[in-house]
């Protein structure tokens, strides 16, 4: 695995395994998560990704017989972030995942982006008037909605709400941005917004995408993380990656060679 | 989406088609010279019009493909390095065409001197032409490689007929149209080396993703 420039982490993965019962989905993932960039996870369905994105805010903790071994470092706080230790509802509050498919509250604009501040305690509807406001500016939402905030986030088109998703995810000010294949349900204008969105983020967040779109991976991220069978094969600048892999495997993958 | 393999084959092919079509070209011309045969030399300009539209084939396939597969890895470097490559052969085929109007122009005139290093350096171009080719249809690195180093031949090659040239029209001051039209046949195949290099690097590319263009021999 060629790790090029390191410049500063976010997170890191270090030996991390991870079994669903008896099931190994990942085996020994060693990965650096650098700030404020865009890391893609790449690979055939059933490698991992998925899984791997979601020990990042300790997902797989709501389902029985799930274990982690290894760690996820959050940096700068060097805390691991997998440990039993670590209050799940806290790594959450920090580490946010937007989904495949929009999933608003059914609620209004503007509370489905209030929810995360108030579960956190606060109170002061002005305070929670600017966050609304700054997470959905945030989310390129802010002119299509402010006149109607009190509607119900149903009303909203698909890529619309996915972008209100993405506001409600920014609304806890995370340290990082997990995307599971943000733009799959959504067609090619409101999938562009989304990637230069994306694009937008890291000035502020560290983000990490899974995506079957390699094309998308290609365009929107700067390291990639090929994965096959519960592995990383490989790690790399995104420019690497898509136009002279070292591994043949990858090769093989973003080719269409493959499986 | 994934380019498919018949899509490739169909554009390895072509290109083949290209470049067999330069070589005839480039032993064409240089016969015509040496054969003073005029009708030959016609017949390499007119062969042009046929290397030009496998270029423009060539092309428009590379870009169709870039735009509707979206290739990446080695299939984008495959497709990119074959668009490189007509470029160049195209300009191969450009220089054949020069060499046969001077062939013409030549042949109109008593013979300077019997052809020996210009014939020589023709088989020395067709070669590399030939095997830098070879080399991209079969992703081998080392007859790139090879390719490169026999630039130099060419090289000294053509310093050899320039000074010689130079020699006979310091004598005669007469010869002096003919041997410029010679020096500039040299210099033609001189350049069509310089391409087939710039070919052989290209695939050199293709095969490892590193580009080699403005380094050393020794760097590379």
């Amino acid at each position: 695995m060629n790790t090029t420039i390191l410049t500063e982490l976010k997170a890191e993965a270090k030996d991390l395994n991870f079994l669903y019962g008896q099931v190994h989905a990942l085996k020994d993932i060693n990965l650096p998560i650098e700030r404020r960039k865009v890391t893609a996870l790449i690979g055939p369905s059933g490698c991992g990704k998925t899984t791997f994105l979601r020990c990042f805010n300790r997902m797989h903790d709501l389902y029985p017989h799930n274990r982690y071994k290894g760690e996820i470092i959050l940096y700068p706080d060097n805390v691991n972030i997998i440990s039993p230790e670590i209050d799940p509802i806290e790594v959450r509050m920090q580490i946010s995942m937007v989904f495949q498919k929009p999933n608003p509250f059914p609620k209004t604009i503007y509370e489905n982006v209030a929810y995360g501040l108030r579960v956190r305690g606060t109170k002061k509807k002005q305070v929670i008037d600017e966050r609304v406001e700054k997470s959905l500016r945030g989310a390129a939402l802010w002119d299509e909605v402010k006149d109607r905030l009190h509607n119900l986030a149903f009303d909203l088109s698909g890529g619309q709400q996915q972008r209100l998703c993405i506001a409600r995810a920014l609304a806890t000010d995370p340290r990082i941005l997990l995307f599971d294949e943000p733009t799959s349900a959504l067609d090619p204008i409101a999938t562009s917004k989304i990637e230069e969105l994306i694009i937008e983020l890291k000035n502020e967040v560290t983000i990490i995408i899974v995506t079957h779109n390699m094309q998308q991976a290609a365009r929107i991220s700067d390291y990639t993380a090929f994965m096959y069978i519960g592995e990383i094969v490989e790690y790399d600048r995104t420019e690497k990656i898509f136009t002279a892999p070292s591994s043949k495997l990858t090769e093989d993958y973003i080719t269409g060679r493959f499986g | 989406m994934p380019v498919r393999s018949a899509e490739l084959e169909h554009l390895k092919e072509t290109i083949l088609k290209m470049a067999m079509t330069v070589e005839a070209a480039i032993k064409d011309s240089v016969r015509s010279l040496v054969e003073r045969d005029s009708d030959l030399a016609r017949r390499v300009v007119e062969e042009d019009r046929k290397i030009n539209t496998l270029d423009v084939q060539v092309d428009e396939e590379c870009i169709r493909l870039l735009a509707l597969k979206q290739p990446m890895g080695k299939d984008l470097r495959f497709i990119t390095t074959a668009m490189k490559i007509t470029t160049d052969l195209e300009r191969i085929a450009d220089n054949a065409v020069n060499i046969a109007e001077r062939a013409l122009e030549l042949n109109e005139e008593p013979l300077l001197k019997p052809y020996i290093d210009i014939p020589r350096m023709s088989r020395i171009a067709q070669g590399m032409v030939r095997d830098t080719i070879d080399a991209f249809i079969n992703e081998d690195k080392q007859l790139s490689k090879d390719v490169i180093m026999r630039d130099d031949e060419i090289d000294e090659l053509n310093e050899t007929v320039l000074k010689e040239l130079m020699f006979i029209m310091t004598q005669d001051p007469t010869t002096v149209s003919r041997a410029v039209k010679i020096s500039y046949i040299s210099k033609y195949l001189e350049r069509i080396a310089d391409h087939a290099t710039n070919i052989a690097e290209t695939v050199i590319y293709m095969v490892d993703g590193k580009i080699i263009r403005h380094m050393l021999p020794e760097q590379i």
